[in-house]
């Protein structure tokens, strides 16, 4: 897009994802770490249960694959940015032309340090912090994902990590990025992740009695029938779907 | 009326009620006398919190400010937000990709065309259809017109937190010419989108539809009006002393707090250091226009009003480039030339304003079974958007807006999450105005933006 953006690596690196699901991937992604997950599976191809469908279609099942690892090398400045990450790093996955570098959460806080001090890196500003709910992603549900941007280089990265439904806890980032704050607070208002350390973790967008955290998958999005001119229009979740 | 009644059947507004902290006295008025006599033989200490907002007219909206104060200096800060909190990203997870756009447009109702900007170079991100990535992208009209809105849309943004500020600290004249200037932007939108807000007009692929004629004409005497105006308010407030000495050294954060605390924007801009993500990471082509990144190193409430002021100027500027632009792309697309990811259907101009286009229906209803079906599937079902992740923030009036879209590779959002840059400010709020005196958080507030409608999503 513009001079100064990263020139990401070459296309040989980027496989579209479609083509990864778990039976297509190729044997040589035998290696701890570059294995390909599925975190999701859609079945039908238009998202109708049980009516009398005839065509085949309404059992189709797809395994939903997120973009894979990439391998070395990355280009640019993507390689030296991993190279001072290394041994703290689960995964690095390249898409798009941005970088995310997946970490454990036992690390997370050491590699946010690095990430802010070591003076080739610099990423001075956390950007925010978004939950995602992956339920298919069996004990890898809940994801936080950080964007990190360097005023210094002009680079941005993204951070993710990931803890179990069972054990919803990440160490907060607040001590190294006070502009977590509210963030976390969002992210555990709306996901139940509980952000250990946080000075005060509180619910901040819903009400303080708030049963549930509202962006779950699991949680509903609520919402009642609407009567126009004698038909009934069901509540958004409850229409049909395409997905 | 005090009492020492059970919690279970406690009069919220009237009764006191012991606490891990002490006894604690809710006053809402005409009750001192009997407050000061429970309190009287007691060696209560005061320390008083005040409750501001959420329905204030001073603190910018739906805000909450829990102030604890002695006499009327403030000596800590906290805000209370969510009031205004909907659901928008909750709902985009059920609509499609397109119809998102309706959603996110609502979110900071005074910048919409920024909320759905981020939120569709996200999408075009991982659709592939960004500049430069193939064949198939985003056209060039589309992407100056996309340049032209959100500049007009600066201007209004920045208008009404310059007319709030004003009124906030009692300068109505402030108030009156912004709103009066704002409204000839909102025309222009009405012209060209056919809404004064919530316009969602920025669609992934493209825009929704082309300029309407004349509007080039409406734009340029908007410009040339605006340079008439704009210097109004730097003779009415740049040097006025009171407003000089309600603003000056008041809500001061350095570039270090700044950075801390993730400010980006007019705040991140009044401590002298120039970043804007317009120029740093240029999107839409904005390093093709000639503009300059308005900075002013004073840190405080004055130096942002500065900064806004200075920023319209700019945003005129480059108005007029893409004004000049579009004059020479009579005709030329708007949409992506990908028929599985464009709008099937463009808008038209009727003698009762605008509506369906009739040569388009003509086309699938009677011409055309396949043009139907192809019209029926995409705006019922929509298209689908290849697994993954993007963020591609934008520079809005307020500072960094960015849009984390996940897609798991369906005809819907898996995941949107707004960064909003006032959801971010507005955590300086007890940096910036605790010490202070209250009438000065006012002012930290106003010089921050916030837009609650942002804030809570």
């Amino acid at each position: 897009m513009s001079d100064e953006r990263p020139a990401g690596p070459d296309k040989a690196v980027e496989q579209p994802a479609t083509e990864q699901s778990p039976e297509n991937a190729p044997e040589a992604l035998g290696e701890p770490g570059l294995e390909v997950r599925a975190v999701g599976e859609r079945q039908g191809m238009f998202g109708v249960q049980g009516s009398g469908d005839t065509s085949g279609y309404g059992g189709l099942v797809a395994p939903v694959v997120l973009p894979g690892a990439a391998q070395r090398p990355y280009g640019g400045w993507f390689d030296a940015a991993a190279d001072a990450l290394d041994p703290l790093l689960e995964q690095v996955v390249i898409h798009r032309g941005e970088i995310t570098f997946h970490v454990h959460r036992d690390n997370l806080v050491a590699v946010a340090r690095k990430l802010r001090d070591d003076p080739d890196l610099r990423f001075e500003l956390l950007s925010g912090v978004s939950g995602v709910h992956y339920p298919g992603d069996a004990g890898r549900e809940l994801h936080a994902v950080y964007h990190l941007m360097s005023f210094t280089w002009n680079r941005r990265i993204r951070v993710e990590t990931a803890a179990p439904d069972g054990d919803p806890h990440l160490p907060s980032l607040v001590p190294v990025y006070p502009a977590a704050d509210w963030h976390e607070r969002e992210t555990w208002d709306m996901y139940g992740i509980q952000f250990d350390g946080h000075p005060a973790l509180t619910r901040i967008l819903m009400p303080d009695d708030w049963p549930g955290h509202p962006q779950r998958k699991d949680y509903p999005l609520g919402g009642i029938p609407v009567e126009y001119k004698g038909a009934s229009v069901p509540p958004p979740d409850q229409r049909r779907s395409y997905n | 009326m005090v009492s020492t009644s059970s919690t279970t059947n406690q009069d919220y507004y009237a009764d006191g009620a012991d606490t891990a902290e002490g006894r604690v006295f809710t006053v809402t008025g005409q009750d001192w006398d009997e407050i000061a006599a429970d309190m009287g033989d007691s060696d209560a200490a005061e320390r008083i919190v005040v409750n501001m907002g959420p329905q204030h007219p001073s603190t910018h909206g739906v805000l909450r400010l829990i102030l604890e104060i002695e006499g009327e200096t403030v000596t800590e800060a906290r805000c209370g937000i969510g009031y205004l909190h909907t659901g928008i990203e909750k709902n985009m997870e059920y609509r499609s990709w397109t119809q998102g756009v309706t959603f996110c447009t609502r979110m900071d109702y005074l910048s919409p065309f920024f909320n759905e900007m981020t939120y569709v170079l996200g999408v075009e991100r991982l659709l592939g259809i960004e500049d430069g990535q193939g064949n198939s992208t985003v056209p060039e009209k589309a992407q100056i017109m996309r340049v032209l809105l959100m500049e007009l849309n600066r201007i209004s943004s920045h208008l009404v937190c310059i007319a709030t500020g004003g009124m906030e600290i009692g300068a109505l004249t402030v108030m009156t010419i912004g709103f009066r200037e704002r409204e000839l932007v909102l025309d222009l939108f009405e012209l060209i989108t056919g809404l004064r807000m919530n316009h969602a007009f920025i669609r992934p692929g493209g825009v929704a539809q082309d300029l309407p004629p004349g509007a080039l004409d409406e734009i340029r005497s908007f410009v040339a009006l605006m340079k008439k105006r704009l210097p109004e308010y730097a003779a009415l407030c740049n040097a006025n002393p009171i407003f000089k000495a309600r603003l000056e050294n008041v809500g001061h954060l350095d570039l270090e707090g700044c950075m801390a605390l993730g400010l980006t924007g007019p705040v991140l801009r009044s401590t002298g250091y120039g970043f804007d993500l317009r120029k740093a990471q240029p999107y839409s082509g904005y390093e093709t226009y000639d503009f300059d990144v308005q900075t002013w190193d004073t840190s405080d409430s004055y130096g942002r009003f500065r900064v806004r002021l200075n920023e319209m100027h700019e945003s005129l500027r480059i108005i007029e480039q893409a004004a000049d632009r579009l004059a020479r792309l009579e005709g030329a697309p708007v949409m992506v030339a990908d028929k599985k990811v464009a709008w099937p259907s463009q808008l038209s101009i009727g003698s009762d304003g605008m509506g369906n286009s009739l040569d388009h229906i003509r086309h699938i209803m009677g011409e055309s079974m396949e043009a139907l079906i192809h019209h029926f599937k995409l705006v019922t079902e929509g298209f689908r958007v290849p697994a993954g992740q993007a963020y591609v923030p934008v520079e809005s009036p307020r500072g960094e807006l960015g849009a984390h879209v996940v897609s798991d590779g369906g005809t819907r959002p898996f995941r949107a999450h707004f960064r909003d840059p006032s959801f971010n400010n507005l955590q300086a709020m007890g940096v910036m105005s605790e010490g202070g005196q209250i009438a000065d958080v006012i002012v930290a507030i106003a010089s921050i933006d916030p837009v609650m409608g942002g804030v809570d999503r």
